[in-house]
C-alpha cells in the first residue's frame, strides 16, 4: 500500500470544556476520494477545520504529505497544498467573483500561474466565467458553493477538503457538483468530502469513515458501507 | 460672472455651508485612517489623534524649523507617522491582539498620555505654527481660506488614492477581505500579521496627511489631540465602527453642524451642538447611521 497523503491519528479538539472531537483516526490515500459521514454535530465539520488548522488539535497527529502540520498555521498548511472549501462558503461577499478566485490564489505568488489556474477554474465552473465580474454576494447558493470550491482549487491543492458540499442546495445541482467532484478527480485530483447524505457520498467516494459523536466508529470501502445496516443504525442514533 | 443667483440665500449661510464640506473633507480622512484600522486590526487607536500631533510637529520642524522645502516636509512627516502606525502595531498591539479589548483600550490610551508628555517635554507647550498665511479666496461677498481649499482637495486626494489601492490591488483586497471574514482569510494562505503590518503603516500615512493639513490651518501643541480626537472618534462610531461609507457620511454631518451651529453663535457652539447630536444619536440609532434596523 502506498504511503497515504493525509494520515489523522487520534485526533481530538477542545473548546474550553467542550469536546469538539474525541478521537478520530483515517487515512486518505493519494488520488482517492474518501468520505467522512456521520449525522449533524458528529465532529466532520471540526475534524475538517482542524486538519486546515482554522481550529487547534488539542491531542492526536495530522500527518499531510509525510509531515507532521498539527500546530502549524492555517496558511502555511495552505501553502503546502492542502486546501478547505469551508462550510457555509465564508466567501467574501461583497468582492467580485473574481477577486474571491484571486484572493484564493494567494500561495501560488506566480502571476502567469495564477492566472492559468484561474483559467482552469473557469473552465471547470463556467458559470463562475460568466459571472467574474459579479458581487459574491448576489448568487445563489449553487454559484456560491461553485465558486467556494473554485476559491479552494486556485491554491493549487494536492488534496481538497470539501465541508458539505451539498448543504442547502436543489438536487439538479448537487448532481452537477458532484460530477464536477469526479473530474477533478480524475484529473489527479484527492478528495476528502464531509457529507450528511450518505447516498451521494458513497456514490463518488471509494472508501468512507463514520464519526459518531466525536469519535470515527466505523469504516471500509464504499460499496460495504452502502449496504452496511450498522451505518443506518449510527445515522438514526439508535442503541 | 454674475452673482445675483446667490442674492436669494442669504450669503453666510452658503459661505457656513462651503467651509463645513471642506473641514468635512479633513474629518473624513481622519475618520477613514481610524476605521481602516478598526475594521482590519480589530483595535481602536485611541492615541490616533496624537500621532497626528506628533506629525504637526515634524512638519514644523522639517518645513519652519530646519527650512526643508515643502515637496520633501510633507513625504518625510507622512512616512514618519507611518512609521510610528507601524511602531504602534509592533510594540502595543501585536502582543495584545489575543487580549481582551479593555486591555487594547488602556494600551492604546497609554500611549496618548505618553505621546502628550513626551511633546510637552520635547518640544514645550508653546504653541507654534508654520509661519504661513495662505490668501483667502474672495467669491462675491464670501470668503474662503486657500488653506481650507487645500487641505480639502488634498484630503479628498488621499481618500481616493486609499480608494483604488483598496479596490485594484491585491493587497488592498486582502485588506478588505480580512475586515469581512477574519477567520476565513488564513485559509487563502494569508498570514494576517504581515497585513495588519502594512494597515498599521497606511492608518499612520493616513495620520501624517491629516497632520500635513491640520497644521497648515491650525497651530501646533502638545494637546492638539485633543480639540480633534474626540471628533473623530465620534464621527467613527456614528458611522458604525469599521463601516467606511458610514464614517465618510458621518464626517460631514458633523462638519455641517460645527459649521452652521457657529454660523449662529460661536464656533465653539457648533462644537457642543455635535456632540449634543452624538448623544441623541446613540439613544435613536447606536448600531450607527447607515445601519438598518433588524
Amino acid at each position: 500500500m502506498t504511503a497515504p497523503l493525509l494520515a489523522v491519528r487520534n485526533l481530538q479538539v477542545r473548546y474550553g470544556d467542550l469536546i469538539g472531537v474525541a478521537d478520530v483516526s483515517f487515512e486518505v490515500a493519494p488520488g482517492s476520494i474518501v468520505a467522512l459521514l456521520g449525522s449533524n454535530g458528529a465532529g466532520k465539520t471540526t475534524t475538517l477545520n482542524a486538519i486546515a488548522g482554522i481550529v487547534p488539535a488539542s491531542a492526536g497527529q495530522i500527518e499531510f504529505a509525510g509531515r507532521a502540520i498539527a500546530g502549524e498555521p492555517a496558511y502555511a498548511i495552505v501553502r503546502k497544498g492542502l486546501a478547505l472549501s469551508p462550510e457555509g462558503w465564508r466567501l467574501f461577499v461583497q468582492q467580485s467573483v473574481e477577486k474571491n478566485l484571486l484572493l484564493g490564489a494567494t500561495p501560488v505568488g506566480d502571476k502567469a500561474r495564477i492566472q492559468h489556474q484561474l483559467q482552469r477554474v473557469y473552465a471547470v465552473f463556467p458559470r463562475l466565467a460568466e459571472r467574474r465580474k459579479q458581487q459574491a454576494g448576489t448568487m445563489s447558493g449553487g454559484e456560491r458553493q461553485m465558486l467556494a470550491v473554485g476559491r479552494a482549487l486556485m491554491s493549487e491543492p494536492k488534496l481538497l477538503l470539501l465541508d458539505e458540499p451539498s448543504l442547502g442546495l436543489a438536487p439538479a445541482i448537487i448532481e452537477t457538483m458532484y460530477e464536477t467532484f469526479l473530474r477533478l478527480h480524475k484529473e489527479g485530483l484527492t478528495v476528502l468530502l464531509a457529507e450528511q447524505s450518505v447516498d451521494l457520498a458513497l456514490e463518488v467516494a471509494s472508501y468512507a469513515y463514520v464519526l459518531q459523536v466525536g469519535r470515527s466508529v466505523l469504516c471500509g470501502p464504499a460499496r460495504d458501507l452502502l449496504n452496511n445496516p450498522e451505518v443506518q443504525r449510527i445515522y438514526l442514533g439508535v442503541g | 460672472m454674475n452673482f445675483a443667483f446667490f442674492e436669494v440665500f442669504d450669503v453666510y449661510l452658503l459661505e457656513a455651508v462651503v467651509n463645513g464640506i471642506l473641514l468635512g473633507g479633513v474629518l473624513a480622512l481622519m475618520a477613514l485612517g481610524l476605521n481602516l484600522i478598526f475594521g482590519v486590526i480589530d483595535v481602536v487607536w485611541i492615541c490616533y489623534a496624537e500621532l497626528i500631533m506628533i506629525g504637526m510637529y515634524g512638519l514644523y520642524y522639517a518645513y519652519a524649523v530646519y527650512a526643508l522645502p515643502m515637496w520633501i516636509a510633507a513625504p518625510m512627516c507622512i512616512a514618519l507617522v507611518a512609521v510610528l502606525g507601524l511602531l504602534l502595531h509592533y510594540i502595543v498591539i501585536r502582543p495584545l491582539l489575543d487580549a481582551a479589548p479593555i486591555n487594547q483600550l488602556l494600551a492604546t490610551g497609554g500611549v496618548l498620555f505618553f505621546l502628550q508628555s513626551f511633546a510637552t517635554v520635547a518640544f514645550g507647550i508653546d504653541f507654534r505654527n508654520l509661519g504661513i498665511r495662505l490668501p483667502v479666496l474672495a467669491i462675491g461677498e464670501m470668503h474662503f481660506s486657500y488653506a481650507r481649499l487645500l487641505a480639502f482637495l488634498a484630503a479628498v486626494a488621499g481618500m481616493v488614492t486609499i480608494y483604488l489601492f483598496m479596490t485594484r490591488t491585491y493587497i488592498g483586497t486582502a485588506i478588505r477581505a480580512i475586515a469581512q471574514d477574519r477567520q476565513i482569510m488564513v485559509l487563502m494562505g494569508v498570514d494576517s500579521r504581515r497585513l495588519y503590518l502594512v494597515t498599521s503603516a497606511l492608518g499612520g500615512a493616513l495620520a501624517g496627511l491629516a497632520a500635513c493639513l491640520l497644521v497648515l490651518q491650525y497651530d501646533v501643541h502638545p494637546f492638539v489631540g485633543l480639540s480633534f480626537g474626540p471628533i473623530t472618534f465620534m464621527i467613527v462610531v456614528l458611522g458604525g465602527l469599521g463601516n467606511f461609507i458610514g464614517g465618510f457620511v458621518a464626517s460631514f454631518v458633523f462638519a455641517e453642524i460645527i459649521s452652521l451651529g457657529g454660523l449662529y453663535s460661536d464656533l465653539e457652539w457648533g462644537y457642543v451642538l455635535a456632540f449634543a447630536f452624538f448623544i441623541l444619536m446613540m439613544f435613536a440609532r447606536p448600531q450607527g447611521l447607515l445601519t438598518r434596523r433588524s
